[in-house]
């Protein structure tokens, strides 16, 4: 199709549309935040969102995604981009930064960058918490925690349906890991053919009693329902599920942590208000509260210290926590992500 | 009725067929029945059994910004469609009924194509297309979107009206001395006016329920009701959906009862009933 | 036109009363333009302009094509058989730094993917190791920074992919691929998905409709042969659903058929299982859901059909000594035909283009066509394979409803 003509009649059905509705090119100052879902924006909602409406007088207009890249890729693409500042996981953060699709920031409008993680600190992003992977199961019905991705393979000892993310990422780690795998060559496997087919052979094994979930609100909903016996998920959602009520706990023995980032889309209309937010929600009164509404470890270093030990205790960072656990290796997933996630999509379709 | 002499075999016929059409009944209306309930359940889960009554889920569908948001968005998009969709579509119905053209055929078929094509492709088409105008993320392309869903439906339900109404009365009122404005409002309309009301109540119903669409175009601040539910069940189940269900059912038994009505009345005015 | 002479005041010469009768055509033809014209636009504006450029996509190949058109331009030349000169070398380094860090370099990558798997790291690598330092000379600064570069067939590579239009999502799109030699053949296994998912949403649609078609005739009959004031009844209990918005009842489902819902309860309760049936994300789940919804689309055509079969028909068979259900099947079954082609074929039709029951009630397997256009546009950027997808649901669709054209006429909206 001609693209002048079609922009033509697009155009003219536009500025007609516009002249009747009279909508549309609304200057405002909302910010649209894009965030993973569920508990961790319920929590945002505390300890962002609503302090920064009620210190700036602009709206937050929060939205949920399930971390895919692809949907800032299209966006910026397609030639509109409606988010301005997204949640981000640290493999998808510096790919989008290598193909342009996210502002690289501008520190002096955020903070100082010495008060922050080093890992926190990087050229598209600024980290907003500590999170981590890892089995989760309901107490009430298991009576025997599983101890490892081991049991999580033994279908035999823990009979019933268990839940992984559906998505390469961190499936692949854990296949190895239940293949007897140890943690710390994990990625150096995973980073040979052969090392690769024999994740997917160990997925095989387990594929008629997965079930795939998507949105970080799914494990412990699952969990709680019956319909899972085991699930791996988002630390801090199983602890937010466990505040209101449900005996869900944690194994952290081969759980997976890593940072999320803010990050601006490249071409947003809000670009001041992202920077204003982004500043705003990286002081380290917010993050303190978002650990407290949800199990998170902060990246500004005073809102690290000072934490009482008993929430410290339900960190990912925590060290009795970091037994057997171990890092997302950025490097690794910027590098094969897309191979790899592909792969898993062709395979999870037989 | 079954005659007191039917054979034991028309007997069983005449039972198991009622009994089998009220179990399919039941299958329809069960999901109905079964959620709204649970919108006044007082515990967070949504599931039976109920452990009491509560306003909780209302309240916070009425308190929650994003619900409040999306009915909001809702009550702005889907009437704003549906004027779009009813002028439209009533306009270029009465010209189709009338005029006679080399491709006519072509041309409705065109007209209707949006009620055939699978509705992802609709929304990938539109999201392609609609971005370098930066139109998607903006009210004004979801109403765009919304109507052209909306427009088969109106035109064939004004198209289906005209067919029965005679256009004497139009070379009637202007021989009268009418002009074409007056015989339009005070002749053609009155006379289409049930057609154009249930095809806008089609246009609406499909507007208000429209969620892969809106799932393409819209970002979070235009998010409608549909849209929301669509991320409450993937995110967050919770008893609010139960509410919002329960509001939504209410008022498709209010679109339904008027276009019952609406049926009602026409088969008393012609005494035959439309289509 | 017998009103126009009779309202001529005297008798008018023929030529003048030709003038007066176009004339009259003309503005009436106007009429009809202003009345249609501003609908026809529209469609065509927010309508047809987009599908069709949306089709357009699944042979457009711009990536490669629009970001190193230099590079291309030299290849033309090229014989194929040794390195490309190092003019060509300079132009393709050249032209990779000016797309590294823009979107464009990931597109270029990932169109070569496509062609051959691991490339993408080839492209992203280079373009991370760009601009050369200054005096490097290209060829050498390119295989340096990837060993590929020193392979004639990494540059036929770019070469094959460099066209302004391809074949290769459409043919993808049918599990078909192009060979070195330029035959069409099947693609790899692992590549190979897309027929079995064409086939997938077939099986699935036809269990719907055949699900639907079962229980919809008894429905519709007992509907058609009770008094009038029962049978508004009954419609009523089909139309309420019908009208309720579709989350409403996917919601509803979730309900029933989790497994701590209402069925499970029911069956654990009456002891017919000891444990919970799973009957949520899987096919099952879908296949109920979608039944639900797509029933009454069955019921409407189908009621209207046996509503016009007199009954005297019937109880003519039976009378002239035919057993009734003989004559249910031989007289009055043939008569419901058109009703069952039109359900069936409506049911179909809207069936195979369904996306939300299996995206929210269905694991992976459960998906159809239409969920992969979705995945393509939103989750992978991958919008030549959306498109192709496209053209081949579209296709299907348009068949289909030709044949419902064809032999039943246009739908009948007024029913619902």
């Amino acid at each position: 199709m001609n693209a002048r003509l079609s922009r033509t009649l697009l155009r003219s059905a536009l500025a007609a549309s516009l002249a009747c509705l009279g909508l549309g090119g609304i200057a405002h100052a909302d910010v649209t935040v894009i965030s993973f879902g569920g508990a961790n924006q319920a929590a945002q909602d505390k300890a962002f969102y609503q302090p920064y409406t009620a210190s700036t007088g602009s709206r937050v207009i929060a939205g949920e995604y399930n971390g895919e890249l692809a949907r800032v890729s299209a966006m910026v693409q397609a030639g509109n981009v409606t988010w301005d500042v997204v949640e981000m996981e640290s493999p998808e953060l510096v790919r989008g930064c290598d193909e342009g699709l996210f502002e690289k920031l501008d520190y002096s409008r955020i903070g100082k960058t010495e008060d922050f993680l080093p890992e926190a600190v990087t050229p598209c992003g600024i980290g907003i918490f500590v999170w981590s992977t890892a089995i989760a199961y309901d107490a009430d019905r298991l009576k025997e925690a599983p101890r490892g991705w081991t049991d999580f393979w033994d279908v035999n000892k823990i009979p019933g349906k268990r839940g992984l993310r559906k998505g390469a990422k961190y499936t692949l780690e854990f296949a190895l890991l239940a293949d007897g795998v140890p943690p710390e060559k994990v990625y150096e496997t995973l980073a040979t053919p052969a090392g690769v087919s024999r994740a997917f052979a160990k997925l095989d094994e387990l594929k008629p009693h997965i079930v795939w979930w998507e949105a970080g609100a799914q494990p412990p909903q699952l969990l709680a329902a019956g319909d899972l016996v085991m699930s791996s998920a988002y630390n801090g959602r199983i602890a937010a599920a466990r505040k209101e009520g449900r005996n869900l706990r944690i194994v952290w023995n081969g759980s997976i942590y890593d940072l999320d980032y803010w990050a601006i889309p490249v071409g947003t209309r809000q670009r001041d208000e992202a920077y204003r937010f982004i500043a705003f929600a990286s002081r380290p009164e917010g993050q303190r509260v978002m650990a407290e509404e949800i199990a998170y470890g902060p990246t500004h270093k005073d809102a690290v210290g000072g934490m009482p030990a008993e929430l410290a205790a339900d960190l990912p960072t925590a060290p009795a926590n970091l037994q057997g656990a171990f890092a997302t290796d950025t490097e690794f997933w910027v590098e094969y992500g897309e191979d790899l996630e592909q792969r898993f999509n062709a395979w999870a379709l037989r | 009725m079954l005659q007191p002499y039917a054979s034991p075999l028309e007997r069983a016929w005449y039972v198991g067929l009622r009994v089998l059409v009220g179990l399919i009944l039941l299958f329809l209306i069960l999901p109905i029945l079964v959620i709204i309930p649970l919108s006044f359940n007082a515990d967070s889960f949504l599931m039976y059994p109920m452990s009491g009554f509560s306003l909780r889920w209302y309240e916070d569908f009425f308190t929650s910004p994003a619900w409040r948001r999306s009915l909001a968005n809702s009550l702005i998009i889907s009437p704003l469609a549906t004027l779009l969709a009813m002028v439209l579509g009533t306009m270029a119905a009465i010209g189709l009924v009338r005029a006679r053209f080399p491709g006519k055929a072509l041309l409705t078929a065109i007209l209707i194509s949006p009620m055939v094509v699978p509705v992802v492709i609709v929304a990938v088409a539109l999201y392609m297309a609609f971005a370098p105008f930066g139109l998607t993320g903006t009210y004004t392309g979801l109403v765009l979107a919304h109507a052209v869903l909306g427009v088969p439906f109106v035109v064939t339900t004004v198209t289906a009206t005209l067919q029965g109404f005679d256009f004497n009365l139009v070379r009637a009122a202007g021989s009268l001395g009418a002009g074409p404005l007056t015989t339009f409002f005070r002749v053609t309309l009155p006379q289409v006016a049930p057609g154009v009301i249930s095809g806008g109540l089609f246009a609406f119903a499909i507007s208000f329920d429209e969620v892969v669409v809106t799932l393409f175009l819209a970002s979070p601040e235009q998010a409608t009701l549909p849209r929301q539910m669509f991320s409450g069940i993937r995110e967050n189940i919770s008893p609010t959906i139960a509410a919002a269900a329960t509001i939504l059912v209410l008022m498709s038994t209010l679109m339904l009862l008027t276009l019952e009505w609406l049926r009602r009345r026409n088969e008393r005015l012609r005494g035959v009933s439309p289509g | 036109m017998t009103a126009l002479c009779e309202t001529a005041d005297a008798p008018i010469a023929p030529r003048a009363l030709k003038r007066r009768l176009r004339h009259a055509e003309r503005r009436r033809n106007l009429l009809f333009a202003a009345l249609i014209g501003p609908l026809a636009f529209f469609v065509l504006a927010s309508f047809i302009v987009p599908i069709a450029s949306l089709l357009g996509k699944s042979i457009d190949n711009p990536e490669v094509h629009g970001n190193l058109p230099q590079t291309l331009a030299l290849l033309e030349d090229w014989s194929g058989d040794a390195l490309p000169d190092d003019a060509t070398f300079a132009s393709l380094a050249h032209e990779l730094t000016q797309a590294a860090g823009t979107p464009a370099v990931a597109n270029i990558a990932k169109r070569l993917n496509r062609e051959q798997p691991g490339t993408r790291t080839l492209v992203m690598r280079t373009a991370r190791g760009l601009p050369l330092p200054e005096g490097t000379p290209a060829r050498e600064g390119l295989i340096q920074l990837d060993a590929r570069w020193g392979e004639t067939q990494t540059w036929h590579l770019l070469r094959n992919a460099g066209g302004a239009f391809t074949g290769f999502y459409l043919l993808s799109a049918v599990d078909r691929t192009v060979d070195a030699d330029g035959n069409i053949v099947a693609s790899p296994p692992e590549e190979a998905v897309y027929l079995d998912v064409l086939k997938r949403t077939f099986v699935m649609s036809i269990v719907v409709t055949a699900v639907c078609l079962l229980l919809g005739f008894p429905l519709a009959y007992l509907m058609a042969t009770l008094p009038a004031r029962h049978a508004n009844l009954l419609m009523i209990l089909v139309l309420l659903p019908f009208w309720t918005s579709v989350l409403v009842r996917v919601a509803a489902w979730i309900v029933l058929l989790q497994n701590e819902g209402l069925i499970n309860q029911l069956l654990m309760w009456t002891g017919v299982t000891e444990a919970p049936v799973q009957m949520l994300f899987n096919r099952f789940g879908v296949y109920v859901a979608m039944v639900h919804i797509l029933l009454p689309f069955m019921v409407l055509p189908l009621y209207s059909v046996m509503k016009g079969i007199p009954p005297a028909y019937l109880r003519a068979a039976v009378s002239l000594g035919c057993p009734p259900l003989r004559s249910f099947w031989r007289v009055y079954f043939p008569l419901t035909l058109p009703g069952i082609g039109a359900g069936a074929l409506l049911v179909f039709i809207l069936c195979m283009g369904y996306y939300i029951t299996p995206a929210l009630l269905g694991g992976p397997n459960d998906q159809m066509i239409s969920y992969f256009i979705a995945f393509y546009t939103n989750q992978t950027v991958n919008w030549g394979m959306a498109s192709a997808l496209s053209v081949v649901l579209l296709a299907a669709t348009l068949v289909l409803y030709g044949f419902y054209v064809r032999y039943l006429g246009t739908p009948n909206t007024d029913a619902r």
